[in-house]
Parts: C-alpha cells; structure tokens; sequence
C-alpha cells in the first residue's frame, strides 16, 4: 500500500473498517498492543489479497477472522513461550473469551472513537500519538507513516511500539467510562471552551471538563497530521501531502460520530477551506504563493462550498470554539473573489474573539496584520511592539517576517529589507526563506520580481529544491 | 522536527590525543557507548541517521572550476582547528529534546572512563513550511 491514489478500489473500503476490526478484535481478546498488530497483518493481507481475489462479500468478517486467526497464533506462541520458561504455567492466562466479535458489531461506532482517544492519550508525545493514530485508527501501514515523516521504517515502527508499551503501563482501559456515560458531553466541551477563554475561577475537574480535554487532544493531533500534509505539496514530497487528506478522513470520521459538536465541524472545515488553496499555493517550481496573490480560481469550488456550509451551520449554534473561528476567518477569505475584495473588518473581529480564546502570539500576530489592513501599517507596527517582549516569540521569524510586511506598507523600503533578511535567516522551512529572500531581493531592486543570478541571497542550497 | 547533531573533534587533537591514543579499554568502552547510544535512540523512536566519519587525513576538498576539470586538494585538517567527526539526525517533538541527546553524547566516556565533554553542534533540519493561518 502506498499514500497516494487509490491503487485498487477496496482502499477505503479496507481503511474505514480498520478501526472497526481493530475494536472488535480488542474487544474479543483485550490486549490493544497484539490486537493492533494483528490487525495491521490483515490489512497488508488484504491489501495483498483483495486486488487479484477481489473484495470478499464480507469484507469487515474477512478482516476481523484473518486478525482474530493472527491473535489466535500470537496467544498460543505465548503461552508456549511461558512454558518453555517453565515458570508460570499454571499462571498463565486462557486467552480471554469475550463475546464473538460479531456480536460487538453495533458497538464500532464508539470504538472508533474510543481508539482515538486512546491513540491521542496525553501521556503520549505528540510524534507517538500522531503514528499510531494513523495506524491504528487510519490504517495506515508502518511503511506508509515512516514514508510520509521521512524517518526509517523502524524507526517509526520502534515509536509505535513504544506508544503502545506507554499506554499499556498507563492503564488506560479500553471502555472509556468518561465515553461510555457521554451523552450530551459535546456541549460541555463547548461550554468549556468558552469558560476557558472567559477566564472564570478554575473549578473541580469533572468528567465532562476531562472528556473535552480528551477531545482537545484529538482534534489536535488530526490537525497536527493536515498541517504535516498541506505543508509540503509539490515534487518529491508529493505523498505528504496525502496526510491532509487522511486528517479530512480521520476528521469526516469523528463528525459522524459528533454530529452535534461545533468544534469537530470548526476543525473540519478549517481542514477543507484551507485544503481548498492548496492548488495555487505554489508556483511551478514548488515556491511559495502569497494568499493576497494566489490565483484564486484554481482554488476547489466544492472544498470551499463544503467548508463554508459546516462552519456557518457550526456558528449558527451559538456556540464558538478556536476551530470554528480559524475556520470562519478562512472562510472570509475563501470567499473573496480577489485580495482586495477581502473583509478585513469582519476578520479583525474575528481574530480578536480568538484573541481572548486563546493566549498564543501567532494568533496576536495574525491580529496585527489584520488591524494593519484596517488601521493602517502604523496601528500594527504599534501593537507589534508589545510582542516584542514576547519570551515565546524571541527570535521566531514570523515576528520579522510580519515586520517587514508592514514597514514594506508604510513605505520604509530598508527597514523591510533587513526584516526580511533577518526573517529568512531565522526561519527552518526552505521554501519559506527562498520566500523571504526573494521579497528582500525584490525590494532591492525596485518593484521587479526578477531574480538576479548572481544574488547571493537568493541562491540554492541543499534542499531547496525539495518543497 | 528533525535536528542534526555534530560532534566536531580537535584539529589539533587527532594526532596527540585523538582516541587512537587511548589505552584500549577505554577505546572499547567508548565504541560500546557509541553503539548503545546508537541503539537507544533506535529504541525510542528518534533516530533518523547516525554515521561517524573517516578521520580528516582522507577529506579532500573539490571545486568546479571554470576549465571544467574539478580541482580537487587535500582536505581541511591543515588549515581547520576542528573537523565533523560524526553526526546523528534525530526526529524528536521539541529543540529541549534535542539539546538532552546531544548532551548525552557529548558525555561519552574518554581516557580514563571520564565524559569527553566534546562539543555537539545542534542544527535544525530545513523541513516544509508552516500553513499560513
């Protein structure tokens, strides 16, 4: 299996009923760390299998036997294991007879989320809760992830394993109780969201705060893998991009489990509506496009459509959370037929309710140019003077790089300059500092785009041709 | 995030004090530390690359030149007071992580079984840029 286009039509078909399989299988044998790989054994099986035999009749059956035969032989070479050890024969445990898989059927809908909550537990890092996710509940194989972070397959096979092993000793058991008793907890989560970013006095943790929180991860570690994804799309590193994709998956996923929840449909349309420029984010050799001058009609129609709808219906429920406001920001300027058209009102407001969400200086610092564009450059280069001091902003390029933007709009032509420069030297992504150069580069020369070959600022480097 | 972590030796050093002139133990009680280090890291799920490199006797250094024949001359060591002796990637979630490893490698054991102390360059690995929101 590759990430990329489907090589054989039960490609979905087989991803989609991986978190179901895995969930009836654990809840046949319980050990989640066996179960997960025998699981990932039946679908490299039928991965194998399907495209020459065709698609079983019962393909999620085929599934759930070939793994539940894999635990079958996994148990028995333990349990011989043990013996040949001699020590704890009598000890050992019969393999767990749960009730037949089948019969857990009209449960899948939960343990598919159930399995994320797992795979995002917070006593996990942010890398190890990320590969698991998309192996256990994207179904993905190890292969794939490792392809897809550029790391070596064992490698990667070694953090999945670990993170197993971690959730293991955490204890986490497989019936969430704070899941199993969560009718109406989406609405908590809201409610949450919104006391947070009040500031009310902290109060008891209770089940409904943990469940939010627990989802809190979630969404993150699936927006984590769409930005790993959207934020390389061109060349050799073509297949990442294919991660964007899984994070749509995985979040169409978990809104038809939580219909009803705001921030689900916040993180979804945030995905698509910024998905939806992907195609004219870059130019033909991989370099970077500025929103404000992307060709927008190579923007996807129906990715904006969509993300639109799921947003405005999110919003119309009166509820407000980080996502639906990213996502109605996006919005806006999805919605303007040219940069000039922009509502940058609409957007300033919109950055400040997110302001008194969440503390974060990228979020002031889209503020600012937000504020530059209604106010004027001065207003922001004022308000970017209080970030200054800003200890998780020290020497992070976005600062300069947005200080150049600005000094550029007040008409300070060498201050921008040595902000663009100071933004490129700091920066650690290749087509983002060709970028800056090249805007330094530019303003050197008057308003020309050209690139003059012997400028050694904008010459390649290792790596830059990739991205 | 992947960092690249270097481990740059003494120029000067190599020949005087370089590990060829510690007594065998120690030399063995290095490379196990070197290979353990190389394990653990495979352990947790870090490790991206790990080479150590010929020592600078062999480096020779290679120009284009305008005739087109490359113009290829004897390496650094002469000239340089220090030399890559080696190197890690590592993909790990934060720099804090990667400051710990290379402070690990940093104390192996030297002449003696006392920690080196040697420098570790950490380096960032150029990587993708982040969306716009």
């Amino acid at each position: 299996m590759t990430i990329g286009p489907e090589p054989f039509p039960g490609e979905h078909l087989l991803r989609d009923l991986a978190p179901q399989v895995l969930g009836a299988v654990m809840r046949r044998f319980g050990d989640f760390s066996a179960a997960e790989d025998a699981v990932q054994e039946a679908l490299i099986a039928a991965a194998r299998q399907w495209p020459t035999e065709g698609v079983p009749d019962n393909p999620r059956g085929w599934l759930i036997h070939v793994a539940a035969r894999r635990m079958t032989d996994h148990i028995r070479a333990e349990l011989a294991r043990r013996r040949r050890e001699a020590l704890v024969v009598s000890q050992a445990p019969e393999p767990q007879l749960a009730p037949p898989a089948d019969e857990a059927a009209a449960l899948d809908q939960d343990d598919t989320l159930i399995l994320l909550f797992m795979c995002c537990h917070p006593a996990l890092s942010r890398s190890s809760a990320i590969a698991l996710t998309l192996r256990a509940v994207g179904g993905l194989t190890t292969a794939e992830i490792a392809g897809a972070f550029l790391v070596p397959e064992a490698t990667m096979a070694q953090r999945i394993s670990r993170a197993k092993q971690r959730i293991r000793s955490s204890g986490v058991p497989f019936r969430l109780p704070t899941l199993r008793q969560a009718q109406g907890w989406p609405e908590h989560g809201r409610g949450a969201t919104l006391r947070q970013a009040q500031g009310s006095p902290e109060r008891s943790r209770g089940a409904a705060d943990e469940r939010a929180e627990r989802l809190g991860a979630v969404l993150h570690v699936l927006y984590l893998i769409f930005n790993e994804g959207y934020a390389t799309s061109s060349g050799p590193e073509l297949q990442r991009t294919d991660l964007s994709n899984e994070a749509i998956r995985l979040a169409r996923l978990v809104r038809s489990q939580l219909p009803g929840d705001g921030e689900v449909a916040g993180l979804l349309a945030l995905m698509l509506l910024t998905d939806a420029r992907r195609p004219a984010r870059t130019g033909p050799d991989g370099e970077l496009i500025p929103l404000a001058q992307q060709d927008r009609r190579l923007w996807n129609k129906d990715a904006i459509a969509e993300g639109v709808a799921l947003v405005t219906a999110a919003l119309s429920q009166g509820s407000i959370g980080a996502y639906q406001l990213q996502a109605a920001i996006a919005a806006v300027h999805d919605e303007s037929p040219r940069a000039e058209d922009t509502d940058w009102p609409q957007i300033l407001a919109l950055y400040g309710l997110l302001e008194r969400m969440a503390d974060n200086p990228m979020v002031t610092l889209n503020h600012t140019i937000a504020l530059a564009m209604v106010q004027g450059p001065e207003a922001g280069l004022r308000r970017l003077k209080t970030l200054d001091t800003d200890p998780r902003l020290t020497a992070h390029h976005r600062l300069d790089a947005v200080r150049a933007h600005l000094l550029e709009m007040s008409g300070d032509r060498e201050g921008a300059i040595a902000h663009y420069l100071k933004a490129a030297a700091r920066t650690a992504s290749v087509p983002e500092q060709n970028y800056l150069n090249t805007q330094a580069a530019r303003l050197r020369d008057g308003n020309d785009n050209s690139q003059r070959s012997n400028d050694p600022t904008i010459q390649g480097k290792p790596g830059a041709q990739v991205g | 995030m992947k960092y690249m972590l270097m481990m740059h030796a003494s120029g000067a050093g190599w020949k005087d004090a370089g590990i060829g002139t510690w007594p065998p133990e120690d030399i063995r009680a290095h490379i196990a530390f070197m290979k353990r280090f190389a394990e653990e890291l495979h352990q947790s799920g870090e490790l991206v690359a790990a080479e150590g490199l010929a020592g600078p006797e062999e480096a020779r250094i290679v120009r284009a030149t305008a005739s087109g024949v490359p113009e290829v001359t004897d390496g650094p060591f002469a000239e340089s007071k220090e030399f890559l002796a080696g190197y890690w990637i590592v993909d790990v979630d934060s720099p804090t992580q990667a400051y710990a490893i290379a402070a690990r490698a940093s104390a192996a054991p030297g002449p003696g079984g006392a920690p080196i102390n040697i420098p570790i360059e950490v380096r960032e690995v150029m990587s993708a840029p982040p969306p716009e929101m």
